[in-house]
């Protein structure tokens, strides 16, 4: 049985007109239209387009719920097995709009998508990672390049097969960086690498330095004795028996407790993290998560108040993601408590 | 400084009557060895236990790894300033039971343990599944302080690696390796155009079950410090058990390490190899300003043209690590770095918790979050159990059907350091 190709595609090159078109609601036609003929040609009767979707790039980002709501009940109702958006080029628009498309399919339907694009559309970094986006030329002349990758790639994902690496297959990275095995182990291919540099060969780095945000500190607190502070600890301290199995490393959850009738941690409370020696910190946990010291400040009336809860979590190997999701939850929660200041302690 | 390490290859391991090595096959007397072991009273229980490759066995909490051998001849006998008296190692003839391994298995001192899995999918990703492992399974008596639970463990260990090793005292080896390298004048002299290279060990040096040693000192104790590669391939450094199970240099792993092995393989040919420099990752910043500083210091004052520098562990000593190549960069010595990647279970987070534009060579073993699926196994020397509270596994990851999930975190040697695996990663 052939699979099924749902195809997408903007006013333009969906044949029913330029700039003055691009107002156009979308309509579906159960046949292969523009890009699309190419790329059903392209299956080589491994599978087949079951219709195009033709909706115009203003219409698209300007009433965005209204054409999802419609592409997304025809690829319901046609059920495909891949959904092809583009290749849209350097089409800003266009580019934006076959994102659009695909995070929905990705998202809500686990469907995968196929898409193509210039790498500076700025529909690349609002798709990358949930579709496979073909790196194109900037613009429709690289159609015939384009399509034969994007109906490869295609292929392969209907049929379950692993992608290979980006520059092989011709797609635009999408930021996953995946654990594979090389041919030489890993001081082999450091010392060949030496030797590249040290006779001015040439040599590829294993792993480009990650580019980091930059937080720009808030703004003191004016009075801390009207103050409430929280304490937030990646220090994985948690009660006796980790009753939310927080994990020792690589956290995927946090946890909140409640401290507000106690004046220390020690006793109850014991570290679960596992990058660093534990002995100290179970001795008493308020090395880590100084509840004893802010309670005496609260009641010398230095700080207003302890929060009634502290936030904790593991740092060691927590990936920088999670890290990111945790910190907004936690500090939504906090916002809301009305936390003037939060004590964050690391380990 | 001459070393012979003459490998004895070892084709199986049996337990019987006596230990020996005849034909290949190593026979350990497991109860003399268990009363060796108990000499220490603070050792309540010792099981001893076979693992071989392709076995449907999983070794499992595995504290540390230690390659059995025996120094026929010259000073320096086992780990010297550790389990005997206090010699310079690194030279002289040393048998070695190559193809064996000693496991040191037993009630969890820490999360940083690990698995070892003999066969299928999980064999893959540990080298320690291709040796043929002699598992001691250690219980302390009760009550112990974890770091003298910690040190307990640590020497029954090499403790019952010496004994092994000792069987192979009057055999025959299968082959001979030499590693030779004179004083840094003679061997420039004989290499007058060659660059010279300098390998900078780091170690994890930040208290229990995350320590090394070398010659018995805590490197938490020391400056950073120029070894002769020899010394360390001859028992001079060991493992104090440290950090996540897939980045931690096992002892074995200091005994073979693999940078110095490679580069020795280069010496007079491509490189001169001036020596290691064995630095401690500390925790404090001015610990880790101290150790850069000085690190960066001796690969000058060396006269080195390249460094391949090695981490151990991840998180904070990514900044040692990051520092360290931007102080010899700027100095305009040529750096190699070799780290794994903490990128999340998806890979898809930055992968490093520190980035200098200097580090443009980079060596990638692997991400430790990346999450592997172990079948069941028919045997578990230890406690499968383990893993929930292992870094790398999680409560429920080892599921009812036997299938075990976890991430390389918890798999031993998984995304080693010093390259002895071929782990790497891709940008997808």
């Amino acid at each position: 049985m052939k699979f099924k190709v749902l195809y997408y595609v903007n006013q333009f090159f969906g044949q029913v007109g330029g700039e003055d078109k691009a107002g156009m609601a979308p309509e579906f036609k159960e046949e292969a239209v523009g890009p699309a003929m190419g790329f059903n040609g392209l299956l080589q009767g491994e599978g087949e387009v079951i219709g195009t979707i033709i909706c115009g790039d203003n219409f698209f980002n300007e009433n965005k719920e209204e054409a999802l709501e419609f592409i997304m009940n025809i690829i319901k109702e046609k059920q495909p097995d891949i959904v092809v958006a583009g290749p849209a080029f350097n089409a800003g628009r266009y580019g934006m709009a076959c994102a659009g498309v695909a995070k929905a399919v990705v998202d809500e339907l686990n469907i995968p998508v196929v898409s193509g694009m210039y790498e500076e559309n700025p529909g690349v970094e609002a798709c990358k990672s949930k579709a496979i986006v073909v790196k194109t030329a900037d613009s429709a002349a690289g159609m015939r390049e384009a399509l034969p990758v994007m109906a490869n790639i295609t292929k392969k994902l209907v049929k379950g097969e692993e992608l290979g690496l980006p520059e092989e297959e011709g797609y635009i990275p999408q930021g996953k960086r995946l654990t594979v095995f090389a041919e030489k182990r890993g001081s082999q291919r450091a010392v060949e690498m030496l030797l590249a540099r040290l006779n001015g060969g040439e040599f590829k780095t294993e792993l480009p330095m990650p580019e980091f945000d930059k937080v720009d500190p808030a703004p003191a607190i004016k009075d801390l004795s009207k103050a409430t502070i929280a304490l937030v600890t990646s220090g994985g301290i948690v009660p006796n028996g980790n009753p939310d199995r927080i994990q020792s490393a690589s956290a995927q959850k946090w946890g909140k407790y409640d401290v507000s009738q106690r004046d220390a941690l020690t006793g109850e409370y014991y570290t679960i993290h596992g990058g660093y020696d534990p002995v100290y910190a179970n001795e008493i946990p308020d090395r880590v998560v100084p509840l004893d010291v802010l309670k005496e400040f609260e009641k010398e009336g230095v700080i207003g108040k302890v929060y009634d809860y502290f936030y904790t979590t593991t740092g060691t190997g927590t990936s920088v993601a999670n890290a990111t999701k945790f910190g907004t939850e936690i500090g939504k929660e906090l916002k809301e408590a009305g936390v003037d200041g939060v004590i964050l302690t690391s380990t | 400084m001459k070393l012979e390490l003459r490998r004895i290859h070892i084709k199986d391991i049996q337990l019987g009557n006596e230990t020996a090595v005849k034909d290949g096959v190593l026979t350990v007397n497991a109860e003399e060895l268990i009363n060796l072991l108990k000499e220490d009273e603070r050792i309540k229980d010792v099981k001893i236990d076979v693992a071989r490759p392709g076995e449907k066995t999983r070794i499992i909490p595995v504290k540390d790894v230690i390659e059995p051998r025996v120094k026929i001849e010259g000073k320096g006998k086992g780990f010297p300033g550790v389990t005997s008296k206090m010699e310079q190692a690194g030279e002289g003839k040393v048998n070695v039971l190559y193809g064996a391994a000693v496991v040191t298995v037993g009630d969890i001192v820490g999360f940083q343990e690990g698995v070892i899995d003999m066969w299928g999918e999980g064999a893959k990703w540990t080298p320690f599944s291709k040796t043929y492992n002699l598992v001691v399974d250690i219980t302390p008596v009760e009550g112990l302080q974890p770091h003298i639970h910690e040190e307990t463990v640590r020497l029954a260990g090499l403790k019952a690696a010496e004994y092994v090793g000792e069987a192979g005292r009057d055999v025959e080896p299968d082959e001979v390796l030499v590693y030779e390298m004179g004083s840094h004048a003679e061997e420039s002299k004989k290499y007058p155009d060659l660059p010279k290279v300098v390998y900078v060990e780091m170690l994890i040096s930040q208290g229990l079950l995350h320590d090394g040693y070398v010659y018995g000192v805590n490197t938490q104790q020391i400056l950073p410090t120029l070894l002769h590669p020899n010394e360390e391939i001859d028992g001079a450094v060991i493992s104090g058990n440290c950090v996540a199970a897939c980045d931690k240099i096992t002892t074995y792993q200091h005994q073979n390490n693999s940078v110095i092995l490679d580069l020795y393989e280069q010496h007079g040919k491509t490189i001169n190899f001036l020596g290691v420099i064995l630095t401690p990752e500390l925790t404090t910043l001015d610990g880790k300003f101290r150790t850069c500083d000085y690190t960066a210091k001796l690969c000058k004052m060396l006269g080195a043209d390249g460094v391949i520098v090695s981490e151990e562990g991840y998180g904070n000593p990514d900044s040692d690590l990051l520092m360290i190549c931007k102080r010899l960069e700027n100095a305009g010595i040529k750096t190699v770095l070799i780290t794994d990647e903490c990128s999340g279970w998806d890979g898809m987070s930055q992968p490093l918790a520190d980035t200098t534009k200097e580090a443009v060579a980079v060596v990638s073993t692997g991400n430790v979050s990346h999450v592997v699926t172990l079948e069941p196994a028919d045997k578990v020397i230890g406690d499968d159990k383990a893993i929930a509270t292992l870094a790398g596994g999680w409560e429920g990851c080892l599921e009812e059907d036997g299938f075990m999930k976890c991430e390389l975190n918890a798999v031993i040697g998984s995304t080693s350091e010093i390259g002895y695996h071929y782990c790497t990663a891709k940008l997808y």
